[in-house]
């Protein structure tokens, strides 16, 4: 899937996630949290899986994290893909 | 006799402070505290070295303490508590000798037994007269009950009592008297009124923090403990208030009158007091307006000393007559020990406080905190740091689930028989890691940055820097 805009999905409460994505010859994911110590393998992770389910393989991807549970973070990234390829 | 000095600075030089003594202060203005910046800015304009400061409690208005430290002016700190901002900077390691947490017991049992000596204590007082009688209820800076400074006033070398409203001698309704203190200091504002007192605390309207709530208050109900001369502390979060809230109504129903609310008092527990659930307050501290402008009205309302609070070395001390206190946590193990020190990345943000007497004191020491804060669950299997004891807690609520501490049999029965969701507190911590993954855990520092000393004076746990 082609991410053709930049996007964002979430917000900064505590909890949530904020997610960015934007158009790019390769795929990033930055990751900044504050629970980066205790969860941040398992948010990289997850993020990736979802960029992968969606067939996302250029992109940058900012992540900032508030402590969000697994579901909230794939629902994040889910949303800002569907929003970053034009048609939602 | 004239005890009035012109300036801090004088008052200081009379007192003989030199290199290498300890000075104190105690923080019922709170966030709002000028006098301890006053003094330290004048002890280090006098070139003072190798101080040791002993305050009950630092907030973040005390950030200057930093520069302090740096230049060499400080060199020691002692305190139940400390907030965030100060607590990240001593997590960092900017002080070589490592800070001493004490408890609101601790603290003056420590001092009235000499083994911390305080050379000049420094009282910030609302209302003075010029001999020195002093009190929390009067004047623009209020702050109401003046509990924690009392051992400092009794047993410091010298006294220095700072003001910004002067009143005639005798001042009627004085709380520290003048046969303790030897100096007296006006200044212009000894803080600010909006820092000093918040306005009232909201109860919680998060639904999580409802059920939590309700759950408190029914382990309340069914402890076997709630009647006529029950007696209660619970602190200034929204869902302990909530669950104060819901015993309001519970003791309303049932006609049931406590004896005394005792503690930090807010202005939910005045309320209690108005509606007749409790005979009296017991204050050591006045954490809102309400509560400021009861004890100053309302001869119910009682200052009691941070001695008469909690202090062990005491002949008896309230917290030996309570029945059931609501606590908060961090953190807390499957042993029960409760972290109330440091944040979950291990940083310094808080402290006892009163945590671990009154969990001591109470027949019923109930603990109440979500199952995960921000993904992280509150249930380890060993805290950061033990701030109370696990055989001082009775037992943990939560939104899922009420775990009791396996030494109480029969609260345990009693709170099954009534139908509460009583859980394991290791499957509790299985059941929350089912929803937020299991943490990896923190890598531990090198070097210890703070010796947590238990209410019996003796060394509990120490916490490391942060790498």
């Amino acid at each position: 899937m082609q991410i053709v805009k930049n996007a964002a999905a979430g917000t900064m409460e505590s909890s949530d996630a904020y997610v960015e994505i934007e158009p790019a010859q390769e795929l990033t994911v930055q990751l900044e949290s504050v629970v980066k110590v205790q969860f941040g393998d398992a948010i990289l992770s997850v993020v990736q899986d979802v960029l992968k389910e969606n067939g996302v393989e250029k992109a940058n991807v900012r992540v900032v994290d508030r402590g969000a549970l697994e579901c909230v973070i794939r629902a994040r990234v889910e949303t800002a893909i569907n929003r970053g390829k034009g048609d939602a | 006799m004239n005890k009035m000095v012109k300036s801090i600075r004088e008052a200081i030089q009379l007192a003989g402070l030199k290199d290498g003594m300890t000075v104190s202060f105690h923080h019922h203005l709170r966030n709002g505290d000028f006098v301890l910046n006053m003094v330290m800015n004048e002890i280090a304009e006098l070139g003072c070295k190798d101080i040791f400061v002993n305050a009950s409690s630092l907030f973040d208005v005390h950030m200057p303490l930093l520069d302090h430290i740096e230049n060499g002016v400080v060199t020691g700190i002692s305190a139940d508590y400390i907030s965030a901002g100060l607590g990240r900077a001593f997590s960092q390691g900017v002080l070589e000798k490592p800070v001493q947490f004490r408890t609101h017991g601790g603290r003056p049992s420590d001092i009235s037994q000499g083994n911390t000596p305080i050379d000049v204590a420094f009282i910030a007082a609302p209302a003075a007269d010029p001999m020195g009688n002093c009190s929390g209820k009067y004047g623009k800076s209020a702050c109401g009950s003046l509990g924690y400074a009392f051992a400092d006033a009794m047993f410091a070398k010298k006294v220095i009592v700072i003001t910004d409203n002067l009143m005639p001698y005798p001042l009627q309704d004085w709380s520290i008297s003048e046969d303790w203190v030897d100096f007296v200091v006006t200044v212009d504002a000894i803080g600010n009124p909006k820092g000093i007192v918040s306005g009232t605390t909201q109860i919680t309207r998060d639904p999580v923090g409802l059920v939590m709530a309700a759950h408190a208050a029914k382990v309340i109900e069914h402890s076997g403990l709630l009647k006529d001369g029950f007696s209660f502390q619970t602190g200034a979060g929204g869902a302990s208030l909530a669950a104060a809230k819901f015993l309001k109504d519970i003791m309303l129903e049932k006609k049931i009158q406590g004896s005394f609310g005792l503690g930090g008092i807010t202005g939910y527990m005045v309320d209690m007091l108005q509606a007749g659930c409790f005979r009296n307050l017991m204050d050591v501290q006045c954490f809102d307006l309400k509560a400021v402008e009861s004890i100053r009205n309302d001869p119910r309302h009682m200052e009691i000393s941070a001695m008469q609070y909690a202090s062990p070395a005491s002949r008896s001390a309230v917290v030996d007559s309570l029945d059931v206190v609501i606590l908060g946590a961090t953190e807390i193990d499957t042993d029960f020990n409760v972290n109330v020190h440091t944040d979950s990345n291990g940083y310094i943000m808080g402290g006892s406080g009163g945590h671990s007497d009154t969990a001591a004191g109470a027949k019923l020491s109930m603990i109440i905190a979500p199952m995960f804060r921000a993904r992280l669950p509150i249930v380890t299997d060993k805290v950061t740091c033990v701030s109370t004891p696990g055989k001082d807690i009775d037992v943990l609520v939560t939104q899922g689930g009420i775990a009791v501490n396996p030494k109480n049999v029969e609260l345990t029965q009693r709170l099954k028989d009534a139908g509460l969701p009583i859980v394991d507190i290791r499957e509790l911590k299985e059941k929350t890691e089912r929803i937020t993954g299991t943490p990896q855990r923190l890598p531990k520092g090198d070097r210890v940055v703070a010796e947590v000393i238990g209410r019996n004076s003796q060394l509990q746990d120490v916490i490391y820097n942060v790498l």
